[in-house]
């Protein structure tokens, strides 16, 4: 497998912090107007789309803890990403609350080996310290700093 | 303790991985050992067989459907949705104790059912070639083996409750009458057997788009009377060809419509052509070439024209070889000679009834799935219909098929012997009355249906077992 690292699906650009937003469909469309930014979008309509369905099939992506991952496959990824949002205040998010976002987007195709470090950094959100870390965290360099530090490929 | 975790969502990216990470937190916590796999779009690494088969439990979270759960069959389970595994990690945990303890599955028996429905083996543990090859039958076969057991049931109903031979004359949308009805229901579910066979090889080939040219080959099968192996070529020749059609890749508006036209038009038409050039016509060739060989046997020492009709009988169960055999009884029935036909009935009743015996001594040697069919192979068995055999013969051909070849042959041979007779053209126990010399008759189908078991429980452990176990015994 070749080498995948956190830097090949973020970066400071794609990290927003102290986001002022009013509700969950707001902050999707603010994070995926980064990605798009960061040219990791072939067509944001489609894309969006395809994330909203899924967040209204399985009511929500976000839980207990304060996060969120909407996140979906599409045909208007062409390079796969995520975003980080953090919002001022914790925003109703489906059933729960939800301050910290991960917006994911991941291009079709069946063996996608960005999977991998997606999953990564999954997994390590559900560890109270990194939540804490992302949370306090100042600047974007400082998040895309922590993720590259909490995720080894 | 040590447990298997299984997470599984649509995409699995993130919620089967932060799933698996707190099911792995949770259970460290506690002192337990857990490998978990994540399920997703792009499928899953799976744990070792060996790691399965040691562990105290699995569990499964999952918001998908979980690919080849017959892998943890027989294990200790508790099922949960993913968010539970997200947020109550320590309470999955502690329910996977408790099941553990108590030694077996938390799972109801529907989720039960439904597994074993969905339990086409999409690993067979094996790699290469054959393997593959195996798991595509075996598809074929999981899918049509509802309907031999409900075709074969409702004819046997049918023959039971109305004579075997009236019911196969009578029209039931001119005459109606309950037999015939059932009989109707039932000829209609087996005219799928070939069909949907060789419609779900192709599926498991070349996925959605094999099923249409893979399910039209199967028909053509039917109609050129070649039988489930000329269903097997269908659905393997529908396969190759969608599998080389997808291959070719116009980027544009006009790849676009290759899944929407060009997939079936081209697949149907290639296979349905093949079908029905090179496979139709040589058959009918064959088969002429049989009748008159066959016919020229007349009058030949009994045993050997036992051997070779009740060879004959279970070498392609309802394709032309067997067709042949059968159309020879026929013949003989009506010009007077009813041995043949007493012969050739018991040859096509010991296939069935042997593999049900065969799957009630050892059920391990085959799928769930098989298991089930094998004890309604008892009823169609007694009632002359051996199309109950092909799920088993379709799966394992070359295994299978000699062994049942060899149990029907030696009984046709002793019913011969015994100078049994029969004067009608089927049904099983249901003409007893019409057998003459019927206990010698009815000794030779149980020398025949212990036989034909015995060959095939041989033979499947001989050659290592069956695909579980040899999956089983490679990992080990």
């Amino acid at each position: 497998m070749s080498e995948v690292s956190i830097d090949d699906i973020t970066s400071k650009d794609l990290v927003a912090l102290d986001m002022e937003v009013e509700n969950q469909e707001a902050v999707i469309s603010a994070l995926a107007d980064l990605l798009d930014k960061d040219g990791r979008l072939s067509d944001r309509e489609t894309y969006v789309e395809a994330v909203n369905a899924r967040e209204q099939e399985t009511g929500g992506t976000a839980f207990e803890m304060g996060i969120a991952i909407p996140h979906a496959k599409s045909p208007g990824v062409s390079r796969a990403g995520v975003a980080f949002g953090r919002t001022s205040s914790p925003l109703d998010y489906g059933e729960e609350k939800a301050d910290l976002i991960f917006l994911i987007a991941a291009p079709e195709g069946e063996h996608n080996l960005h999977v991998k470090v997606l999953q990564q950094l999954a997994r390590r959100l559900m560890h109270e310290n990194f939540r804490t870390s992302l949370r306090e965290a100042s600047t974007p360099e400082e998040v895309v700093e922590l993720m590259r530090e909490n995720i080894s490929t | 303790m040590k447990f298997v975790g299984v997470t599984a969502c649509p995409t699995g990216i993130a919620h089967s991985a932060m799933a698996a990470e707190a099911l792995e937190t949770a259970a460290k916590e506690k002192g337990h050992d857990i490998e978990v796999e994540i399920h997703g779009a792009s499928g899953a690494e799976f744990v070792d067989r060996q790691v399965i088969r040691e562990a105290d439990a699995i569990i499964i979270a999952a918001d998908a459907t979980v690919a080849e759960r017959n892998r943890f069959e027989g294990k200790p389970q508790v099922e949960v949705r993913l968010r539970e595994a997200m947020d109550k990690p320590g309470e999955v945990i502690e329910r996977a104790e408790r099941a553990a303890e108590q030694g077996e599955s938390e799972e109801s028996a529907e989720a039960q059912a439904q597994e074993e429905d969905e339990g086409v083996p999409t690993d067979m543990g094996g790699s290469g070639w054959g393997a593959e090859v195996r798991r595509w039958l075996m598809t074929g076969v999981s899918y049509m083996i509802p309907f031999v057991v409900a075709g074969g049931i409702l004819i046997a109903l049918a023959f039971a409750l109305g004579g075997a031979v009236e019911v196969t004359e009578v029209n039931v949308y001119e005459d109606f009458t309950i037999p015939a009805m059932l009989f109707t229901i039932g000829a209609t579910a087996f005219g799928m057997l070939v069909p949907i066979l060789a419609g779900f090889i192709a599926y498991a080939m070349a996925d959605r788009p094999g099923i249409a040219p893979g399910v039209v080959g199967g028909l053509i099968a039917n109609e050129i009377e070649a039988g489930f192996l000329g269903g097997i070529a269908a659905g393997l020749l529908a396969g190759a060809v969608l599998i080389l059609l997808k291959k070719i890749k116009i980027p544009g508006g006009f790849g676009r419509i290759m899944p929407i036209l060009i997939y079936p038009l081209v697949g149907c038409f290639v296979v349905g052509a093949l079908m029905i050039v090179v496979i139709g016509q040589p058959i009918a060739t064959v088969t002429a070439g049989l009748e008159d060989w066959l016919g020229g046997l007349e009058g030949a020492n009994a045993i050997l024209l036992g051997l070779i009709l009740g060879g004959m009988m279970a070498f392609d169960m309802g394709g032309p070889v067997n067709k042949t055999a059968y159309a020879f009884a026929i013949a003989g029935l009506e010009a007077g000679a009813f041995a043949p036909m007493a012969a050739v009935m018991a040859a096509g009743m010991t296939p069935p009834l042997g593999l049900a015996l065969a799957t009630a001594i050892r059920g391990k040697l085959f799928t769930p799935a098989e298991q089930r069919a094998g004890q309604a192979n008892w009823v169609m068995g007694s009632s002359f219909i051996t199309e109950g055999a092909i799920p088993f013969a379709a799966a394992d051909p070359l295994r299978v098929i000699p062994s049942l070849m060899i149990g029907s042959a030696l009984t046709a041979s002793l019913s011969l012997a015994f100078n049994a007779t029969l004067q009608a053209p089927h049904g099983g126990i249901f003409v007893i009355g019409l057998i003459g010399n019927w206990p010698l008759y009815l000794l030779a189908i149980a020398i025949g249906t212990v036989v034909t078991a015995a060959l095939v429980i041989g033979v499947k452990e001989f050659t290592g077992g069956s695909d579980q176990e040899k999956a089983t015994s490679e990992a080990a």
